[in-house]
């Protein structure tokens, strides 16, 4: 911890207990939030690390690195610890924990000893997860998606591993309620409904997914680990129930929690657009309903995963119909994003690199998802690497390039240091040439009929896997440029202070680093979040 | 700058409220499973359904709903200061949540006696419908029975801090909450009881 280069005045060092037991036992938000950082980032390192040897594995054909079952162990581990350890809980476990009360003028949480016992709650999944990977049957190899009927009989260690994942669920669930009330009851002065910044909007309809798709995600995994522990046979034909019911439970959670994932990163996006171009945002009610119309819409298109699952036309064609809608909330918000770009005086410094790169990012990613929502071109490219070009796009070039966004926006303002542009310009150009490379590279050749999870493959795919993991190797080097940059600008750079980008929201309004109830007096909020006049730059 | 610490009794409900949304649809994915299979085998899930003892569900239906009342009167006790009586109303809560677990817990052996659960020979040997019906009884029923013992514990707990006087006239969301919690339980077995014991 930095503490002693802090000033005595912030949340690192005023109340004087800087131990670790006043961090891993605190209820300031904003602690919390660091602590969701650094835990939720770590195992996104692990997960890269893990999608690096999947790709040095795929980069010839036949044997490269490892065994055909650790290559399934390790794509499963690949995806467990990026969605569940990763994706779900960091957006708002660090930056909604870090920002989303002061964005609204609180002074904490509603319930901060929950928000506590969210983040303990996540650890302790997380252990277990970790736990199952070494004792019993060893590293789950079922995927991420668990599917019976090979998840009920694998002999690896799925029941562990199973209830990790549930503990973590209960820790969403205790996140969005507490961001609901906190949004709800504890606003401000002033800051009415259509004064809220974009990014709390989006971390509101986030926590209602949260809330009401989870507590789907913990009875499937309570009936996964029923199968395997007494043998309840729900999802097992032999004994009369239906595997692909099994699917139809895990989707209803599994498809709205992308949204969890990707809302967070699209409000951040709304939030450093307008900043960067110096001009308010265009269309405000409609970005902010459209985060509420995506997650409606967005909990009831679960279908369009199981089009070759076996389920009838009649569902097809309406979990298609369905799938289509959320694309229009989705286009609304990056068209209004481009309406804000228009004739602005856009500065290119490194939050607004990664932010307009998610634009493209995600639209690619969000157009070939069109692509696989549509039950006539989605039965060719099921279960191939377009799948998992797709789903990188949207949730990595999406949700991590966000993420990346906000670590550059928002960290300095609570470590009170800045990084060097420089590096952080050099690092965005490596990863997002490399991300490219890696995952257009993986579309194609799903297209070409490559298997996702397949451990070998034909002859025929070896050049394109070869270009693939050399982007994968130029993306991890852009990485590491950035986190060094990050580490040592957030340590030992300059200071930094006031509000050199010209936010209008309130968090740019406190003393850097924030002190621990945020607000030296009670806010009073008179103006829009994109109002910039008088935020000291033109 | 140091605050007075002030309570949000609005802000504790609708956190409560949120959180019974997510028990609603916890076994909401339950009820699911229930209505597919019921679709697909009706004769088996009736037939399961004559073989549960309905003066025993019954029974823990009359208990629950009357543990309901006692949890509900205590709110009102403790809203006007008869603390005393409160405490004694959620001491009546619990020792109906533990007639029920008693209940519970004889109706299962008697079904365990007669080789009735998850993965038995005798299961195995009826027709699939059946071990599906079972299957779901044993978890549905299982997991409310968590429930009930968790919300035994918490009010339990909460009637400590009723004797204690930090729960009070002034101060008693917490109580509230709990009956909250408690009604909940029970509205989830009125849901159960007519599924698994009265279908036809």
């Amino acid at each position: 911890m930095t503490t002693l280069k802090q000033p005595k005045t912030s949340f690192w060092n005023d109340t004087g207990k800087t131990g670790i037991a006043s961090w891993i036992f605190s209820t300031d938000h904003k602690r919390i939030g660091l602590l969701y950082l650094y835990s939720t980032f770590g195992f996104f390192l692990v997960g890269v690390l893990l999608g690096l040897l999947l790709r040095i594995e795929l980069m010839a054909p036949g044997r490269t690195i490892m065994g055909p079952q650790t290559y399934n162990a390790v794509f499963t581990v690949h995806g467990v610890v990026m969605i569940f350890l990763f994706i779900l809980p960091s957006f708002p476990g660090a930056f909604g924990n870090l920002v989303m009360p002061i964005q609204i003028g609180a002074r904490d949480v509603a319930f901060p000893r929950l928000n506590l016992l969210s983040w303990w709650l996540y650890i302790i999944g997380a252990v277990l997860i970790l736990t199952a990977l070494f004792i019993g049957g060893g590293a789950p190899d079922t995927g991420w998606t668990f599917y019976v009927p090979f998840s009920a009989r694998t002999t690896t260690n799925v029941s562990l591993a199973v209830f990790g994942v549930f503990i973590i669920g209960f820790s969403a669930i205790l996140t969005g309620l507490n961001f609901i009330t906190t949004i709800h009851r504890l606003r401000a002065e002033g800051m009415t409904w259509d004064r809220i910044p974009l990014f709390t909007w989006s971390l509101y309809a986030t926590a209602w997914v949260q809330v009401l798709a989870t507590p789907i995600l913990a009875i499937t995994l309570v009936l996964v680990m029923s199968e395997r522990i007494l043998g309840t046979g729900l999802f097992d034909p032999a004994k009369g129930g239906d595997p692909v019911m099994y699917q139809h439970l895990f989707w209803i959670y599994s498809h709205p929690a992308v949204y969890i994932m990707i809302l967070p990163a699209m409000g951040l996006i709304s939030d450093i657009i307008p900043v960067f171009s110096r001009k308010p945002i265009f269309g405000y009610k409609m970005i902010a309903f459209s985060s509420l119309a995506i997650a409606a819409a967005g909990s009831l298109v679960w279908g369009h995963h199981m089009f070759t699952s076996g389920m009838s036309d009649t569902a097809v064609l309406v979990f298609s119909f369905l799938t289509f809608i959320v694309a229009i909330p989705s286009a609304i918000k990056v068209f209004n994003w481009v309406s804000t770009l228009y004739k602005g005086s856009i500065s290119l410094e490194a939050p607004m690199l990664f932010a307009l790169s998610f634009i493209l990012l995600f639209s690619i990613g969000g157009l070939s998802g069109l692509i696989l929502g549509a039950a006539a071109t989605d039965v060719h490219v099921h279960d191939t690497h377009f799948v998992v070009g797709h789903f990188h796009y949207v949730m990595f070039g999406g949700s991590g390039f966000a993420f990346f966004a906000a670590m550059h926006y928002w960290l300095p303002k609570f470590y009170g240091r800045r990084y060097a542009e420089k590096p952080a310009v050099v690092g965005w150009a490596l990863m997002f040439t490399g991300f490219n490379i890696l995952y257009f590279t993986m579309q194609v050749l799903g297209m070409k009929g490559m298997p996702r999870r397949y451990y070998d493959y034909l002859p025929e795919f070896a050049n394109l896997n070869l270009v693939a993991t050399i982007g994968s190797w130029i993306l991890a080097a852009g990485l590491v440029i950035m986190l060094v940059n990050l580490f040592r600008g957030l340590l030992w750079g300059a200071p930094f202070e006031g509000n050199p980008w010209g936010g209008a929201t309130l968090e740019w309004t406190v003393p850097t680093p924030p002190p621990t109830e945020n607000f030296l007096e009670e806010p009073v909020v008179t103006h829009g979040p994109y109002d910039f006049k008088g935020t000291g730059k033109p | 700058m140091t605050h007075p610490q002030h309570k949000d009794y609005a802000g504790a409900k609708l956190g409560m409220w949120l959180f019974l949304f997510t028990e609603i649809l916890l076994f909401g994915g339950l009820f699911l499973l229930y209505s597919v299979y019921l679709r697909r085998y009706p004769h088996e899930f009736a037939a399961g359904g004559k073989q549960l003892n309905w003066i025993m569900g019954t029974a823990n239906t009359a208990i629950l709903l009357t543990s309901s009342l006692f949890a509900a009167m205590s709110v009102t006790a403790v809203q006007r200061d008869e603390l005393k009586r409160a405490d004694g109303l959620i001491g009546g809560t619990v020792i109906c949540a533990a007639g029920f677990m008693a209940i519970k817990y004889f109706e299962w052996s008697a079904k365990i006696g007669h080789g009735i659960y998850p993965g038995s020979e005798h299961l195995k040997a009826g027709p699939p419908g059946e071990s599906v019906f079972f299957s779901l009884y044993y978890i549905t029923t299982g997991l409310h029975g968590i429930h009930v013992v968790i919300g035994a514990v918490l009010l339990a707990w909460i009637a400590a801090k009723v004797k204690g006087g930090t729960v009070n006239a002034g101060d008693y969301i917490l109580l509230e909450n709990g009956a909250l919690y408690w009604h909940l339980v029970d509205l989830i077995w009125i849901f159960i009881f007519p599924l698994y014991y009265l279908i036809l």
